[in-house]
């Protein structure tokens, strides 16, 4: 697998993922408006992670379908912030800011990208990415002050450190006041026992039914 | 002989899938035709790459394509070529009238909170400025929610992408 075929699948999970995650809070989250916004945002984030998957299938000869579903919880590409099954409002809202901050910046590299496709599809990311990051930034200052929010931000740095190569981090520590030096990031490769328990119930309509077109 | 004129002006006749007030040639989600002989290429851009809608869109341009006589090729292009900026002003006037709000016009840079809570959003039933941001997500990724104090109307606020 090229480079850029990894690299796009990173994204393309890290997307997938925390759709999902963000999808568990609909029809349960604290308040009717978030119940909303998670649920766009999750909806929005999947159209991202097919658009990325394309991408990747045109390169790997599958589909967009394939590569979300059939492959073994293993086989993924994501970072482990997004695959963190976190019910508790302060955490919840804590990655949202730390992935958000993390992609911001991850996407301007690569609107950067010589390659038009990648670099054209980026730029069209990172203009819908906008809402969500104003979303998570209006949280971030409403629980700026609140210690169990401050604690589960520091609590998470690890793992979004890790959402990034380590020569943008030193950018993402600086976005949001936090320091690369003292903290072991959590890479990439290795994956949280949370992941397979997602995929099952992810992937299990499609595995129930192969080759079914819906 | 298919020309681009009688392309564009079926593709004029194609309303949106989810706000069917306005056509996809006023929502200015297409982005050429080329003409060939019988061969016809139209390029679509995606709103938000999250609108479930897209399909539909393809489907609907195919089957539009085929009946006026050509031969269809309709190829998805996921750029930033697509911004609310490209609704036209015959669209815009379309969404009001059916109760959204269309979208302010692109800002140089990205979209803030401060501008969101500005006075700038007009209520589309009653055109008082007095409107606040309820929440900048609603029933699809395209559009928020917001609310008029005049005529105390909710109503939804396309986003400017």
């Amino acid at each position: 697998m090229s480079a850029r075929a990894q690299r796009v699948l990173e994204l393309a999970d890290d997307e997938l993922i925390l759709d999902w995650r963000d999808s568990e809070r609909t029809g349960i989250a604290p308040t009717l408006e978030e119940d909303v916004a998670f649920s766009s945002i999750a909806q929005n984030e999947i159209g991202h992670a097919r658009a990325l998957y394309e991408l990747a299938a045109g390169e790997l000869g599958t589909d967009a379908d394939a590569l979300a579903f059939d492959r073994e919880p293993g086989e993924y590409r994501c970072a482990q912030l997004v695959e963190l099954h976190l019910m508790d409002w302060a955490h919840t809202i804590a990655r949202r800011y730390l992935y958000e901050e993390a992609d911001r910046v991850r996407v301007e590299a690569l609107k950067r990208s010589d390659d038009a496709e990648l670099s054209g599809l980026a730029a069209k990311i990172d203009r819908e990415e906008t809402y969500h990051r104003l979303h998570a930034e209006m949280w971030a200052a409403r629980l700026h002050d609140e210690p169990r929010f401050r604690a589960a931000v520091e609590e998470l740095w690890p793992y979004a450190l890790g959402v990034l190569d380590p020569e943008l981090r030193p950018e993402l520590a600086r976005r949001v006041g936090l320091s690369v030096e003292s903290t072991q990031a959590v890479e990439r490769g290795e994956h949280r026992p949370e992941l397979a328990e997602l995929w099952s119930e992810m992937t299990e309509v499609r595995r129930s039914a192969p080759g079914q077109q819906w | 002989m298919v020309t681009a004129e009688a392309v564009w002006a079926a593709l004029d006749e194609i309303p949106d899938p989810e706000i069917p007030v306005i056509s996809l040639v006023e929502l200015g989600v297409i982005r050429d035709v080329q003409v060939d002989g019988e061969r016809v290429r139209v390029e679509l851009t995606p709103t938000f790459l999250g609108c479930p809608a897209l399909e539909a869109m393809q489907r609907a341009l195919t089957e539009k394509l085929a009946a006026v006589g050509a031969q269809p090729e309709v190829a998805v292009i996921s750029d930033d070529s697509w911004s609310t900026d490209r609704i036209s002003p015959a669209g815009r006037k379309k969404l009001r009238a059916a109760g959204f709000a269309p979208p302010a016009p692109r800002a140089a840079g990205a979209t803030t909170l401060v501008q969101l809570n500005s006075k700038t959003f007009r209520c589309p039933y009653c055109g008082s400025t007095e409107t606040r941001l309820e929440n900048i997500f609603g029933p699809t990724p395209c559009r928020s929610i917001r609310w008029c104090a005049s005529c105390r109307q909710p109503f939804e606020q396309f986003k400017t992408i």
